[in-house]
């Protein structure tokens, strides 16, 4: 059980702002962390690895980690870290990577096999991609066999089929290990496949604490599917508007109404969503 | 011709760099990770040598080693070293006169690690002194590289020190460049060419050697 209850002041892209949380973990739990950029969630898991000081009180499994002026140095927290730009040691293989952080060879290789990079353990970080390096840096992480994993947006520098790979894997990684895990995440479907609770943060609160299904389902009334996209263009076709809306990687295009041609703006997100007949997949 | 003046001329640039190197560690790996608010006195202290003429620093140190002051005389009471016109004058001269050389290079090559490496390893339960040697130091030779070889050529190029401490006095404190300027004084040019020739050839080997090594370390690292 993580129980957090912090507060720092930030100074961020738009002026300053107070980060204020009130937060409690289960153990085991796969959380997503969401929300605009700028609005404390790297801060949030750096404050959790003891990078950053502030100001209030983290326990872990009863442990405390931080309260009033005794905060832990982050060697002596049990947590593995994941950063965006995998920050490798260049000096060391692969296999070093791991062993640096302890010298246990069976579990390196264990989780080398899960990640597929056995074949390669004698590379060094720069001769391998940007997938290939994050799943080491995963694999480094775990190895202190930490309380905590903290990913900061891991997968989002991937290509959508290394995306789809990686997210397999933490699932694996995750059922074996059962770490409770906080990961920054923008992608919709990378959250549900993955976890469990989603809290969304905007300016340094939390707005939303949910299901990723309450949240990313977004279904008001009787709807039989719904999709959000951003309104790119509304072009007149001869008495119509025909709206381009961008869905994911696809663009659609939707005949509006005058009075909706002239409410809506280019650039806002829309619901596109319909009622009144049976959608085919194919 | 003798080949004194360059073999002292090294043996100086060899023990500076070295004591310089143990010295200007622990302090640039302090400059590049503090915040603190007497970084920019620190920083402006240990770049002074820099601009000030060769001329008042040696008359500061010349002043400090001597036995007015209570440095020299300490150092001449106590442990009974008398450092003005002696070898050991000359590396204490020449570590206030090359120590930007080393600390610059290195606390440039600290900050331009990536931060969330070290923090990786601090994560990963270990000290900053673990840290230091095993991850932030292997991960930037050429800054190694390069502090210690440009703190060697400017210490075997100083003059203007090199002269008001410790004079001109063979196998002892003759190195190169003064032995130079005396052939040139007494118009002995022959040597003063074959001498000036010596020192040209070597410092731009040096610098070859460094521009080559770095080019390499980026092409096999892709820094």
């Amino acid at each position: 059980m993580i129980k957090l209850n912090i507060t720092k002041k930030l100074h961020g892209a738009n002026g300053a702002m107070q980060l204020a949380l009130n937060i409690d973990i289960k153990e085991g739990e796969f959380v997503a962390l969401s929300g605009k950029s700028g609005s404390g969630k790297t801060t949030l898991l750096r404050i959790l690895a003891g990078l950053e000081d502030a100001q209030g009180e983290i326990s872990v499994a009863d442990k405390i980690w931080l309260h009033a002026d005794k905060s832990l140095p982050p060697q002596e927290r049990e947590i593995g870290f994941v950063f965006q730009e995998y920050a490798l040691f260049g000096n060391m293989t692969i296999e070093q990577n791991l062993l640096y952080v302890t010298k246990d060879t069976k579990l390196a290789n264990h989780l080398l096999e899960i990640t597929e990079l056995k074949e390669m353990k004698k590379r060094y970080p720069h001769t391998l991609s940007g997938g290939q390096k994050q799943r080491v840096s995963i694999c480094r992480a775990l190895m202190k066999r930490p309380k905590i994993l903290l990913l900061d947006e891991p997968l989002s520098a991937l290509d959508s089929a290394m995306r789809t790979k990686l997210q397999n894997e933490l699932l694996t990684l995750h059922k074996e290990f059962q770490t409770t895990t906080i990961m920054v995440s923008h992608d919709p479907s990378e959250i549900y496949r993955l976890t469990s609770r989603v809290l969304v943060l905007d300016s340094g609160k939390i707005i939303n604490d949910a299901k990723p299904t309450d949240i990313l389902l977004k279904r008001q009334g009787s709807q039989k599917f719904t999709f959000q996209g951003e309104l790119l263009e509304i072009k007149k076709v001869d008495v119509i508007f025909v709206a381009v809306v961008a869905i994911g990687q696809q663009l659609v295009e939707i005949a509006l109404s005058n009075s909706e041609a002239t409410s809506l703006q280019i650039g806002q997100k829309v619901i596109l969503s319909t009622k009144a007949f049976a959608p085919t997949l194919s | 011709m003798s080949f004194e003046p360059f073999i002292l001329s090294f043996k100086l640039a060899l023990l500076t760099s070295l004591i310089l190197f143990c010295i200007t560690l622990p302090l640039a790996w302090y400059l590049s990770q503090t915040h603190s608010r007497i970084k920019p006195f620190i920083e402006a202290l240990t770049t002074l040598p820099i601009i000030l003429p060769p001329s008042v620093l040696g008359f500061y140190i010349l002043w400090a080693l001597s036995y007015s002051s209570p440095v020299g005389a300490f150092f001449e009471d106590t442990l009974g070293v008398k450092l003005l016109f002696s070898f050991k004058g000359l590396v204490v001269a020449s570590c206030f006169y090359s120590l930007p050389f080393m600390v610059q290079p290195l606390q440039n090559g600290f900050e331009s690690l990536n931060k969330n490496m070290l923090e990786a390893s601090y994560i990963a339960g270990k000290s900053r002194l673990t840290t230091l040697f095993r991850v932030a130091l292997p991960n930037m030779k050429s800054a190694l590289i390069t502090a210690v070889i440009i703190t060697l050529a400017h210490t075997v190029g100083e003059f203007g020190v090199v002269l008001m401490i410790g004079g001109n006095i063979p196998g002892e404190t003759k190195v190169a460049s003064v032995a130079i300027y005396e052939m040139v004084e007494i118009m002995d040019y022959s040597a003063a060419h074959i001498y000036s020739a010596v020192m040209l050839g070597i410092s731009f080997a040096v610098l070859l050697s460094v521009y080559i090594f770095n080019a390499r370390q980026s092409r096999r690292f892709g820094l």
